[in-house]
């Protein structure tokens, strides 16, 4: 998922904030209600298979969604204001408009991205082994929706029972002619094929993934052409998140005011958050769009280790997005353009709690440690600059540096974001210029008590 | 039909769908890159031509960005200077500081554009990268640690080369190219990633350590190591071929050489004819002066019959060399003047050059949408000319076939077997593929001179001018009659030939077969055509030439001549190109230039030539063979009908044999001549293609 999450959708430039802020509406603040969840099998307590998906309202109706034709399903998402859940927040409707062009020969396919990969993050897999034909049924309507002849489901090496839920649900919705040939009866052909990854991060950035799928080493491509022209095997492609697509189908049927009512405006919809860290209860829950960071912590999770006084920082979005620390979690909410005001991102919204007896050095370096392992090795300033980002930190972590390579690393890691092929060095650097922004004290200390041991074993 | 983009704002009118980087090119400005090559794909890697463009938030990969109209390109802006500094200390980060001791100082990319580009001063304080050296094979040498992972070197291989030896293993900082398994880099143009490489991380292994290259000197010259005639640069030192490097002709060799053209010049070196020598009492030869030498063979020369007296010139005689013999010989009233290249003399023969030249022209094939290979492997008896049709088949969707051995071509084909018969089938219209040859737009039947020396060569011949002229008749820029696509190629493999077919030399030894000479002048022929065996008892043999090879030890009397690198002579290609070579070095002990030679030998025989430099005897090449000295110039060839009306009268009939190239591995590449056989780095190929 990764790196996807980030910036999976950017096919243009986009700007969240801005023009739109002075738009934004009220959060009402109202609590999910159980009857609007759309995941109503998260925590796997039913029936995953095709009997309980039936039973929990899935494949309703399916048939008159497919019917009503690519223009409606389109208007539908439009409408819904849903963006992308991957990291990146494109809107969706509109991402997936940019598959409807003149044909000219070549079949259109659909890539769902399941290589779920940045840390933190748990929702697609709970989708899949909870809930596998929802995110069928989204690969129907999202595939339709673009005119795609099939859908290519990459999952994560890793998730072995997950895909082996996916196949078997695959399985039960070709059995009763739910996809394949004349899928549900509405004349429509398509295929689902599921395609397991072997473990590398970097193929859930889209265009590496669409390498990946090719069977190359999973680098990724440039754009443009973006996938929508070239994509995977040649042919306009569009690459989407599993919750993005598995939405879908509940969108189009409980209507998209219904679905924009939750949220802010330009940050409508449920949303599965996965908070992990230093609360009492870790858990992956679905909450609506731009509750405050501070209530989903309480209410779902037992709150911080120790009392919301003993946090320190909150990583918000999967590890690519910077930390922020206490003083800014108390009041932001958790949605697209707040995070993207407190200088971080909504990302997969995956929470990293830390409390005050977290090393956040040591647990930045490590993540560091993570992206110059996963990084690809195509480009320059990926390639060089997070390792030499990870060397930095690793020394960080003991002190052993100068205060002045605070602003040396700071530099490096903004030589690095913007510079490269895909998002994963912005991915990389941006932990790094998080943990800069909001902890330097901490830093400065660590290197001042380390030359102060020094100092103190010179003289002894 | 172009646009409009702006580069620091200055107009420049652009080819729709060229990249930033060429727009900034136009410009007059250049940008720093190391992944992007001209003639390789863009992998847009190395980040080092990142451009601020409005409007685009982050600054952009120039090579890989196409240009939209009214595109403002910043190139000089603040934002791309400091991109370029900040790739180029990434760059420079892992990269060791072996400067001094590497072989590529002087020439590298890296350094140049550090010092353009790069900043003052460094900061990284960590560890760097080290990675393990690979064994590539006796060419290439590789120092890994140097590498900057900008993969042309696996781009030429997979696209140029079409060999997929090399390539990436491991991520990130991890990231090593190499084979994988340890193994020999497989191609006969392995040697160009040497040039493309834009560090240190692949140099030349057998000139490893040897000089500095602005201590060389460099001499714009030709390749004599098969019929292409492939522009070459000769990097020398007080006398020494140090290294040979492609040069830019797009016409033959684009920028790219064949390792024998590269790597066989230590053959120069070694095995040389440096003294004349003559045959003693004891029966061995004995070193002696010009003096005593050339009498010697002057006396023989007026004492013998006209028609005892033969010459027989081998695949590395130059054109002012061929032209002196024949004089001489004409002077003594001798036409026994052979090449030691059969080709056929049935029909019209050599008569008409449209017999014997590659009349498409190498370049011709990007045009082509069909060729036809009979009886050659070009890969390996023309490595630059199989590049080419590699090329066109990757971007033209060109149609290969092939009649003769099975062999890797590195692109696919249509193999329909090894019988001449198909031939016949061919020609008469009954086999399955002359359909396709009849729809062919523009066809190509190419065939290798190799072919000519069969006993059916003539019929052969007879058969594949008829395959050609019907396709030709049916090809669509014919389909007025007129002459302008030609299909029949005949694919030559010593450079020598062309021009002696030009200036009238019988192909072929038949002539010395036929009339046992009393005097025979070999020059450079090596090929092992005559030997003291089927030559009479009485036979004097003259050897001009540069090693000591095959016919050197038989010969009563040895003058020591220069080689190609040693000479300005004329060469005349494949195509019928003329194109000179230069003098980089001068010859060896008291080897003289061979045109040279045979002018002292007329004075001596009281005969003499009426030439006493290079340009007299040009202008009496002239006289006889205008296009022989209108250089880089292809003279073009007609009467293709009357050539396949002629060579019907061939006399003999197809036999069974298979039709097969002699060289049909890499192996079989390497060792073809008197250089090659005398370089130590062809023996070393050999082996290290044999054992794999």
């Amino acid at each position: 998922m990764s790196v996807s999450r980030l910036f999976l959708s950017c096919a243009k430039p986009w700007s969240p904030c801005g023009a739109f802020a002075t738009q934004i509406k009220c959060f009402s603040n109202a609590p999910l209600k159980d009857q609007d969840r759309i995941f109503t099998n998260l925590y796997g307590r039913h029936d995953w298979k095709l009997k309980g998906a039936v039973q929990r309202g899935d494949w309703y109706k399916t048939k008159e969604i497919v019917l009503k034709g690519k223009d409606w399903i389109l208007q539908q998402i439009k409408e819904s204001g849903l963006r992308g859940r991957g990291g990146a927040g494109f809107p969706t409707g509109l991402k997936w408009s940019f598959m409807n062009r003149p044909p000219d020969g070549r079949p259109k396919y659909l890539v769902v991205n399941a290589d779920e990969g940045e840390p933190g993050t748990c929702k697609d897999r709970e989708i899949m082994r909870h809930d596998p034909h929802k995110l069928i049924e989204g690969c129907l309507v999202a595939g339709v929706s673009m005119g795609a002849r099939a859908a290519y489901i990459y999952i994560r090496g890793e998730f072995y029972n997950e895909a082996s839920n996916l196949n078997v649900a695959i399985k039960e919705a070709y059995d009763v002619g739910y996809i394949g040939k004349n899928a549900c009866g509405s004349g429509y052909d398509f295929d689902v094929f599921v395609h397991r990854g072997a473990g590398a991060y970097i193929c859930g950035e889209e265009t590496s993934l669409i390498e990946s799928l090719e069977g190359k080493q999973g680098k990724p491509r440039l754009k443009p052409p973006f996938p929508a022209e070239v994509g995977v095997f040649g042919c306009p492609t569009t690459v989407a998140n599993v919750e993005t697509v598995a939405v879908a189908p509940t969108i189009c049927r409980r209507t998209p005011e219904w679905f924009a009512g939750f949220g802010r405006e330009r940050n409508t919809g449920t949303k599965l958050f996965n908070i992990s860290g230093h609360v009492n209860f870790p858990c992956t829950v679905e909450e609506t769009m731009s509750i405050p960071m501070k209530e989903l912590i309480e209410k779902h999770c037992g709150g911080v280790r120790g009392g919301w006084d003993n946090l320190l920082c909150v990583i918000p979005g999967g590890s690519s997005t910077p930390l922020i620390p206490k003083g800014v979690c108390d009041d932001v909410l958790m949605d697209f353009d707040a995070l993207v005001e407190a200088q971080t991102g909504l990302g997969t919204a995956a929470l990293i709690v830390m409390d005050k007896s977290t090393d956040v050095i040591r647990a930045i370096a490590r993540l560091m440690e993570f992206y110059k392992h996963e990084s690809c090795g195509q480009c320059t300033p990926c390639r060089e600059g997070v390792t030499w980002m990870n060397d930095t930190l690793r020394r960080f972590t003991k002190g052993d540096a100068d205060p002045d390579e605070i602003d040396s690393l700071w530099e490096i890691s903004k030589q690095v974001e913007g510079h490269t092929i895909c998002a994963l060095g912005d991915g990389a650097a941006w932990p790094a210029q998080g943990l800069i922004r909001h902890m330097r004290p901490i830093l400065e200390d660590r290197m001042k008590a380390y030359r102060e041991k020094q100092g103190q074993k010179a003289n002894i | 039909n172009r646009v409009e983009v702006f580069v620091n704002d200055q107009s420049v009118w652009v080819e729709p769908g060229s990249t930033v980087l060429q727009a900034c090119e136009i410009a007059g400005i250049q940008i720093p890159r190391f992944c992007y090559h001209d003639r390789l794909s863009v992998a847009g890697n190395c980040r080092m031509c990142l451009v601020e463009i409005e409007k685009s938030p982050k600054p952009q990969a120039s090579c890989a960005m196409p240009v939209m109209k009214g595109m403002r390109i910043k190139p000089d802006s603040d934002v791309s200077k400091k991109a370029r500094e900040g790739v180029m200390e990434f760059l420079l980060a892992n990269h060791p500081l072996d400067c001094p001791i590497c072989d590529q100082g002087g020439e590298c990319d890296l350094q140049d554009q550090s010092m353009m580009f790069g900043s003052d001063r460094s900061r990284f304080l960590e560890s760097k990268r080290a990675v393990e050296d690979k064994n590539i094979g006796p060419l290439i040498k590789t120092i890994m640690t140097r590498c900057i992972q900008c993969t042309r070197c696996v781009r030429f291989a997979d696209e140029i080369a079409g060999v997929s030896d090399l390539g990436t293993t491991g991520r990130g900082n991890d990231m090593q190219i190499g084979t994988y398994v340890e193994k020999m880099f497989t191609s006969e143009l392995s040697g160009n990633v040497i040039d493309i490489c834009p560090v240190g991380a692949l140099t030349a292994k057998p000139s490893a350590f040897t000089a500095r290259p602005w201590e060389t000197r460099k001499t714009e010259s030709v390749d004599v190591m098969d019929a292409l005639g492939s522009n070459i640069v000769v990097s020398t030192r007080t006398g020494d071929v140090l290294r040979i490097l492609p040069r830019l002709n797009e016409e033959i060799n684009e920028e790219w050489i064949s390792d024998k053209t590269r790597f066989s010049y230590d053959g120069l070196k070694r095995q040389r004819l440096t003294q004349p020598m003559i045959r003693n009492e004891q029966g061995g030869l004995s070193t002696c002066p010009w003096v005593d030498a050339l009498p010697m063979v002057a006396d023989k020369l007026m004492a013998t019959a006209p028609e005892k007296i033969s010459a027989l010139v081998g695949g590395f005689t130059d054109a002012e060399t061929l032209v002196c013999l024949k004089d001489l010989l004409n002077r003594f009233d001798s036409e026994g003047l052979c090449t030691e290249e059969l080709f056929v003399a049935d029909g019209s023969g050599t008569d008409l050059r449209s017999n014997y030249l590659l009349n498409s022209s190498i370049s011709g094939v990007e045009e082509a949408d069909l060729v036809l290979l009979i009886g050659t492997n070009p890969r390996y008896e023309a490595p630059m000319f199989n590049a080419r049709i590699r090329k066109a088949w990757i971007h033209n969707e060109l149609e290969v076939a092939v009649v003769g051995s099975k062999v890797d071509l590195t692109y696919s084909y249509d193999h329909l077997g090894d019988s001449p018969q198909t031939l016949k089938q061919l020609a008469d219209g009954s086999h399955p593929f002359s359909a396709k040859l009849k729809a062919a737009k523009k066809p190509i039947v190419v065939v290798g001179s190799e072919m000519f020396t069969r006993e059916d060569g003539g019929a052969i011949h007879a058969a594949v001018s008829t395959i050609a002229q019907k396709a030709r008749l049916t090809s669509t820029s014919n389909r007025g009659g007129e002459d302008d696509w030609k299909v029949l190629n005949v694919l030559h493999k010593v450079a020598s030939q062309v021009a002696a077919l030009d200036l009238g030399y019988k192909a072929g030894p038949d002539h010395i077969r036929n009339n046992p000479p009393s005097l025979l002048f070999l020059l450079g022929a090596d090929e092992g055509v005559v030997s003291r065996e089927n030559l009479p008892k009485d036979c004097f043999v003259v050897y001009i030439g540069t090693h000591g090879d095959v016919s050197a030890p038989f010969a009563d009397v040895i003058l020591p001549s220069a080689a190609y690198t040693e000479k300005t002579a004329t060469y005349v290609n494949t195509e019928g190109r003329a194109q000179q070579s230069q003098s980089a070095v001068s010859p060896p002990g008291s080897a003289r230039e061979d045109w040279k030679i045979i002018r002292a030998l007329s004075e001596v025989a009281g005969a003499s030539l009426p030439y006493d430099d290079i340009d007299a005897v040009r202008s009496r090449m002239g006289e006889m063979a205008p296009n022989l000295t209108r250089y880089n110039h292809v003279e073009g060839a007609n009467y293709f009908k009357q050539a396949q009306e002629l060579a019907q009268l061939a006399k003999p009939k197809l036999l069974d044999a298979p039709l097969k190239s002699s060289q049909l591995t890499l192996a079989d590449f390497y060792m073809t001549d008197t250089i090659t056989r005398a370089s130590k780095t062809m023996a070393k190929c050999v082996k290290a293609a044999t054992e794999g």
